[in-house]
C-alpha cells in the first residue's frame, strides 16, 4: 500500500512541471490573445477569435495526439520528439485559448472611466494598460485564474497517452504490474483530488477578497 | 477681452443619428470661470469632453492655450497636461492610495522621481483637506472625501484650464459643499474653469459667465446673476423656473 502510493506519488513531481511548464505558457500567449481580441485592428481580431474558436472545437487529447505523433511524422523517424514539450505545447496551446478569454473579460470588467481618468492626465495608451487597467484586471481574474489551473492539472493525467511517466502513466504501470485496478484508480484518483482541493481552497481565499470577479467558462466567445 | 485660452468653431458632434453638438462657438478667457447649465442630453458634458478629446468632434475647430487640438498626437499630449478634468464619478484609481492616485500623472507623464512626485501630491491633498487621509483607498474615502483627491489629482498636472464635470451630481447632499469649498478656492487662485453643474446658485455665485445648452447650441450667455433673475430665452426660463422652483 504504502509502496504503491510511493510509487504514483513519484510521478507527481512529473505532473506538477506539467501544470507549471504549461500554464506559464498558457499565462503568456493568453496575455497575447487578450491584446489582439481587443486590437482596434480587425485581422489582429480576426485571428484571435479564430484560434480561439479552433481551440475550442478540437478535444485537447486530439490536439496532444496530433503535436507529438502528427510532428514526429512529418519531421522524421530520424528526429525525437520530446513527450514532455509536446505536452506543454498542446496544454499551452489550449489553455492560452482559455487564460486569454479570462484576461479579456477582466480587461472589460474595468470601468471605462478609469482609462478617461488616466487618459485625460495625460498618460499614454500602454501607461494606461500598464498602471491602470492591467492591475484591476489581474485582481479581478485571479480567482478564474486558479479555476483554469485546476482544469489544467486535471488534463495534465492526458500525457499517459504519450507514455509520459506522470501519475495517471505510473497508475497504468502499477495496473498492469499488479491488475489491482480498483486500488490503484482510487489511489491515483485521491492524489488528484486532493491536489485540486488544495487548489481551490487558495481560489476561495482570492475570492473571499473580492469585490468584481470575473467568471468564465468554455463556451463559445463573442465573435469578434 | 484678452487673447482667448480657449477658442472653439463651429463644433459639432454626433452618436450615430443622434446630433449632440450642432456648432458651437465658444471663446473662453485666461482666469475666466465659465459655468454651463442646461438640461440632460443637452450637450454640456460632450462639449467638455471634446476640449481633451476624451471624445472627437466630427467637424470644428479647437484651440487650446494657441494649440490646435486635431489629430496630432503631440499636440494631444501637451493639451491633456494643460487641461485637468474633474468627473461626475470621481473614477479615483482603486488599487492606489490618495497620495499614489495624486502622484501617479507627474510620476508617469512629468517624469517627476516618486519621492517628489508624492511631496506634490502631499502638498494638495492637504490643500483640499485630506492631510489624515494620504495613504487611505478611495474605498475607505466618502464620496466628497474622493472626490475632492480626484480634484487634487487633476491639480498634480498643473494644469491651467480645470474642467468640471457634475462633479456633485454622484454626492449625497451634504457633501456637496466640502468640493464646492475646494473649486471655490480654486476659482478665487485665478484658474480657468469649465463648470458643468446643476448647483446654480453655485454657479452664479462664482462664474464669470454663465451659457444656458439645449439640444446641442447655446441657446443663451450672460452674466450669471443676470441670467439667473432674468432669463431671455424661453427654453431657459422653464429650465431655471423647473430647477430653482
Amino acid at each position: 500500500m504504502l509502496d504503491r502510493l510511493i510509487y504514483l506519488l513519484g510521478g507527481l513531481q512529473l505532473t506538477l512541471a506539467l501544470l507549471v511548464c504549461s500554464l506559464a505558457v498558457g499565462i503568456v500567449w493568453g496575455l497575447a490573445i487578450a491584446t489582439m481580441r481587443l486590437s482596434p485592428w480587425r485581422p489582429l481580431r480576426l485571428f484571435a477569435f479564430l484560434y480561439v474558436e479552433l481551440i475550442r472545437g478540437v478535444p485537447l487529447l486530439v490536439l496532444l495526439l496530433f503535436l507529438f505523433f502528427g510532428l514526429q511524422g512529418v519531421v522524421g523517424r530520424g528526429v525525437q520528439v520530446s513527450a514532455f514539450w509536446s505536452a506543454v505545447a498542446a496544454f499551452g496551446l489550449c489553455y492560452g485559448a482559455f487564460i486569454g478569454e479570462v484576461f479579456r473579460a477582466g480587461i472589460e470588467s474595468v470601468d471605462p472611466g478609469q482609462t478617461e481618468a488616466a487618459r485625460a492626465l495625460g498618460l499614454s495608451a500602454w501607461q494606461t494598460m500598464r498602471h491602470v487597467v492591467l492591475p484591476q484586471a489581474v485582481r479581478n481574474v485571479l480567482p478564474a485564474l486558479v479555476n483554469e489551473s485546476v482544469s489544467l492539472l486535471k488534463d495534465t493525467s492526458l500525457a499517459a497517452v504519450i507514455a509520459l511517466p506522470e501519475v495517471t502513466q505510473r497508475g497504468r504501470l502499477e495496473v498492469a504490474r499488479t491488475y489491482e485496478t480498483f486500488e490503484v484508480w482510487a489511489m491515483v484518483a485521491a492524489i488528484y483530488l486532493v491536489l485540486t482541493l488544495g487548489l481551490s481552497s487558495l481560489a476561495r481565499r482570492l475570492e473571499r477578497g473580492q469585490k468584481t470577479v470575473v467568471h468564465t467558462d468554455h463556451s463559445h466567445p463573442q465573435p469578434a | 477681452m484678452s487673447t482667448p485660452i480657449i477658442r472653439i468653431r463651429n463644433l459639432r458632434k454626433s452618436f450615430g443619428p443622434l446630433e449632440v453638438l450642432r456648432g458651437i462657438h465658444l471663446d473662453v478667457a485666461p482666469g475666466e470661470k465659465l459655468v454651463i447649465i442646461g438640461p440632460s442630453g443637452s450637450g454640456k458634458s460632450t462639449l467638455l469632453r471634446c476640449l481633451n478629446r476624451l471624445e472627437i468632434p466630427d467637424a470644428g475647430y479647437v484651440e487650446i492655450d494657441g494649440i490646435p487640438l486635431d489629430d496630432s498626437r503631440i499636440n494631444l499630449d501637451r493639451i491633456r497636461a494643460e487641461v485637468g478634468m474633474v468627473f461626475q464619478r470621481f473614477n479615483l484609481f482603486p488599487h492606489l492610495t490618495a497620495l499614489e492616485n495624486v502622484a501617479l500623472g507627474p510620476r508617469l507623464v512629468r517624469k517627476l522621481p516618486r519621492e517628489r512626485a508624492e511631496a506634490v501630491a502631499e502638498t494638495l491633498l492637504r490643500k483640499v483637506g485630506l492631510a489624515e487621509k494620504l495613504h487611505s483607498y478611495p474605498e475607505t474615502l466618502s464620496g466628497g472625501q474622493q472626490q475632492r483627491v480626484a480634484i487634487a489629482r487633476a491639480l498634480a498636472m498643473n494644469p491651467k484650464i480645470m474642467l468640471f464635470d457634475e462633479v456633485t451630481s454622484a454626492l449625497d447632499p451634504e457633501l456637496v459643499w466640502e468640493v464646492l469649498e475646494v473649486m471655490r478656492q480654486l476659482a478665487q487662485e485665478g484658474m480657468t474653469m469649465l463648470i458643468v453643474t446643476h448647483e446654480i446658485r453655485f454657479g452664479a455665485e462664482v462664474g464669470d459667465r454663465m451659457i444656458f445648452m439645449d439640444a446641442g447650441r447655446i441657446l443663451e450667455e450672460g452674466a450669471p446673476k443676470e441670467m439667473l433673475r432674468s432669463p431671455q430665452h424661453p427654453r431657459t426660463r422653464a429650465f431655471l423656473e423647473r430647477l430653482l422652483g
